[in-house]
């Protein structure tokens, strides 16, 4: 929510006050984050006016949304190239490259088919790899070469690799009963 | 030579009141109250020395209601007046219940209070949160629970000698929506004031590892009378982070009795037993059960009202085998809560055990052997939440020490939306930190349509039916536009205490509607103010002093809160806006010396209003300042 009177004007990387690049330091990251919760969480306030609060509430709220996306390599590379006007058309361009696609397939059925834990244990530890290819893939491309179109394209493929995850993540708990 | 004392900013140099607060612990079993006392956590026993006060209520017919130890002695004697184990019917309705034929109560399903609008239609309406019929006429669990936090909140004001600021009551990890604001709803109908809801294995965490100085990754295991949590969280230096959480608020050493009880029907060919007899066999299944921590066997002996004796001999192994499934499913949860936290059995320094369930030797036998290590069982596990709880409590009071800590907490699960195909659509994934809020956007389905109906479920599950409802509301006052054109913008916040919050906003007008969303299974205001009014009378409680002692202290605690910030941060404010705001406290301070409950509420309103900028430039700087480096006192450790 963006509330009224939130005059947090800065981007998620002013606020945490790290330089605007896909490489985040992520010690200083998380550092910075418990510095800024330990000013506007709403434990801090929970003795003051209803209005602190509700402040300390939105603050923190911000705060937490601002962490959680520059965490996660996926969200970040997407939110820098918003910053940057690049939509990563992830809903609408299902223009992917024919041999990706087809690994996609493999994989989903793998999936479906894992019948024990040291399968899913095998089929993350390579999706883990690939994924690692593919966000080293598009530091280069953002920081370096600053090819967003390019970058976008690599953003679609990790949206891939992330409901990937999220289908075995689901497969372990399908099986361990 | 002296190091020179610099606090820390934030922190009052002028020495203040110690604020009373306290830790509530309201468990299915058992409950209890705690508070910090120069400087150190403690458990506030009763008159005779007891901590723990049994979290059963009885209702007698002369309007009586006993609480604790001697509604417990009843219990077999009047079981349909005397609730135990209440806590399990916070936030639910009928159908949730599983085990209903082998309760001895009479439970009468009360309508749903989450649609406003299906009321007015008639048909249709949900159920809502079960209610309990007894002498006095039905009771809902909000106000049976109400009954005990009343008898804990009256301990602690005698104990302690003044008016409490507030309290942090401990609710299961893994409760959800419903069942947090009915807790919230019962503290309030016991005349508390909440500071926080509290997560019971968080609260562990926290009188765990400040005792302790524990750093590293930990998991706490709290198998309860009634839920079962599992914690993982990473404590350091100053900060408690909960990584991940899961759990079962169905589960806990209650199904251990109903074990021993299903046993003892099969063995002795007994079916639809009276709910005296049930609760005199569940009786003896309990006191089973923990003969069993420290006997290889025990015999269970007891007359039926029938005249039929009972006497067997149940051994530990016939009883940790009935109850081997029970124990499996905490494990399963327990892996499914590292997975979450991407986090091996190895990288787990210690295990806290909390609940009086996590007694039985086949629990910490499996937990040891689980994580490869024995749990740490160095603290009592009856009363480590309630420590905990106070001492947070303590903290949220504005009892700071300067050792303060940062406690991150999470949402246990998925909150969701009901898309087309009666399918769930995941706005906030279960592990968010809270506070935590998520924004989407809507539209019209079709032409010239001016409402639409949100539906908010909580769980993991694909199918809105497998998931629990927790709000339908109905947007209204849409302008009328082609089908696709109106964009409606729905906020979900999820506070600090896990309560979800809901506004709405036409982005084409900017018309903005905030909606209370009412749980399904929750309580409307008529019910509360009815109960409210009921209590009042109850206990002879005049409704209107009442209602001023609570105005004036919300005053009070206003103008201090007021007053520390404008000497801290007085800077921030130009002349003029010094005065406006002195102006209001002075008026404030002049409607105190009145006795009248409204216009202080009106006062209180205006002092709240016109510090919000100034509240706002607070909150700015200190931003500021978190990101500025580290101030002087940091530097002399």
């Amino acid at each position: 929510m963006q509330p009224a009177g939130f005059n947090f004007q800065q981007n998620h990387f002013q606020l945490f006050g790290l330089p605007q690049s896909y490489a985040v330091d992520a010690t200083q990251l998380d550092q910075h984050y418990r510095a800024l919760q330990a000013q506007v969480h709403p434990d801090k306030s929970a003795h003051l006016s209803e209005t602190e609060q509700r402040l300390a509430m939105q603050h923190s709220t911000q705060v937490n949304e601002a962490y959680q996306t520059l965490r996660n390599p996926l969200k970040r590379a997407r939110y820098l190239l918003s910053l940057q006007g690049v939509d990563t058309q992830e809903e609408t361009n299902t223009a992917m490259p024919v041999d990706f696609l087809m690994e996609q397939m493999e994989w989903r059925e793998a999936v479906a088919e894992a019948s024990d834990v040291s399968v899913l244990d095998e089929l993350e530890a390579r999706l883990h790899r690939e994924t690692r290819a593919l966000e080293n893939e598009l530091a280069g491309k953002i920081d370096a070469e600053k090819n967003y179109a390019d970058a976008a394209g690599l953003v679609r493929k990790l949206r891939f690799m992330e409901k990937l995850a999220e289908e075995i993540h689901a497969a372990y708990d399908e099986i361990d009963i | 030579m002296a190091l020179l004392q610099i606090s820390e900013p934030g922190l009052s140099t002028a020495p203040h009141q110690h604020r009373l607060a306290i830790g509530i612990d309201l468990g299915t079993t058992n409950s209890l109250v705690a508070t910090v006392r120069n400087g150190i956590s403690v458990v506030l026993n009763d008159d005779n020395g007891r901590a723990m006060l049994p979290s059963v209520v009885r209702y007698a017919a002369d309007g009586d209601v006993t609480v604790g130890e001697s509604a417990q002695a009843a219990q077999s004697e009047d079981p349909v007046n005397t609730i135990v184990s209440v806590k399990r019917f916070m936030g639910r309705g009928l159908k949730d219940i599983g085990e209903i034929s082998r309760l001895p109560y009479r439970f009468v399903e009360s309508l749903s209070t989450g649609s406003g609008q299906a009321a007015s239609t008639g048909s249709g309406q949900a159920p809502g949160m079960l209610q309990l019929r007894t002498v006095v006429g039905a009771k809902s669990p909000v106000e049976v629970s109400a009954e005990i936090l009343r008898v804990l909140r009256e301990r602690a004001e005698a104990s302690l000698g003044g008016e409490l600021v507030g309290a942090v009551i401990t609710v299961p990890a893994y409760f959800d929506d419903a069942q947090r604001q009915a807790t919230k709803d019962a503290a309030k109908l016991a005349g508390l004031n909440v500071l926080r809801l509290l997560n019971e294995p968080t609260a562990a965490a926290i009188a765990y590892g400040l005792d302790n100085a524990a750093e590293g990754v930990y998991a706490v295991y709290d198998l309860g009378g009634g839920t079962f949590d599992i914690s993982i969280l990473r404590l350091s230096r100053g900060v408690f982070e909960v990584l991940a959480a899961n759990g079962d608020s169905a589960l806990g050493g209650d199904d251990f009795d109903q074990r021993i009880h299903c046993w003892l029907l099969e063995k002795n060919n007994l079916s639809a037993l009276s709910p005296q007899d049930t609760r005199l066999l569940l009786t003896h299944a309990r006191t089973a059960k923990e003969q069993l921590t420290d006997h290889a066997e025990t015999r269970i002996t007891a007359v039926l009202s029938s005249g039929e004796l009972i006497d067997n001999v149940l051994t530990r192994e016939a009883f940790q085998s009935m109850s081997q499934n029970l124990v499996q499913r905490t494990l399963q949860l327990l892996r499914r809560a590292l997975r979450d936290a991407k986090l091996g059995v190895n990288e787990v320094k210690g295990v806290v055990m909390v609940g009086g369930a996590t007694r039985m030797p086949q629990v910490q036998h499996a937990v040891g052997e689980f994580f490869g290590q024995m749990p740490l069982t160095n603290l009592d596990p009856d009363k480590v939440v309630a420590l905990g709880a106070a001492i947070q409590a303590n903290l949220l009071a504005g009892n700071r020490s300067g050792d303060d800590w940062l406690l991150l907490d999470v949402i246990p699960l998925s909150l969701g939306i009901e898309t087309m195909g009666g399918l769930t659509e995941k706005i906030i994934p279960r592990n968010s930190t809270i506070p935590t809020a998520r924004a989407q956007e809507f539209t019209t389905f079709k032409d010239g349509q001016t409402a639409m109906s949100i539906h908010v479920v909580q769980g993991e599950r694909e199918l809105i039916s497998d998931c629990r409802s927790l709000a339908k509301f109905e947007l209204r006052g849409i302008p009328s536009m082609v089908a696709g054109a109106a964009r409606i913008r729905v906020t979900f916040q999820v506070d600090a205490d896990g309560l979800l919050n809901v506004a709405a906003r036409e982005m084409g007008s900017g018309a903005e509607s905030h909606i209370a969303v009412k749980p399904s299974y929750g309580l409307s205001d008529a019910e509360i103010t009815r109960m409210l009014q009921e209590s009042a009378q109850h206990a002879q409680d005049d409704m209107l002093a009442r209602a001023l002692r609570e105005q004036q202290t919300e005053a009070k605690q206003l103008l201090e809160a007021v007053g520390h910030a404008l000497a801290q941060d007085g800077a921030l404010l130009n002349e003029t806006e010094r005065n406006a705001i002195q102006s209001r406290i002075d008026s404030l301070n002049g409607l105190l010396q009145q006795a009248d409950h409204q216009s202080i509420k009106r006062g209180i309103e205006a002092l709240n209003i016109a510090t919000t900028e100034f509240a706002q430039r607070r909150m700015d700087m200190s931003v500021k300042r978190a990101l500025a480096g580290h101030n002087i006192s940091e530097l002399e450790s």
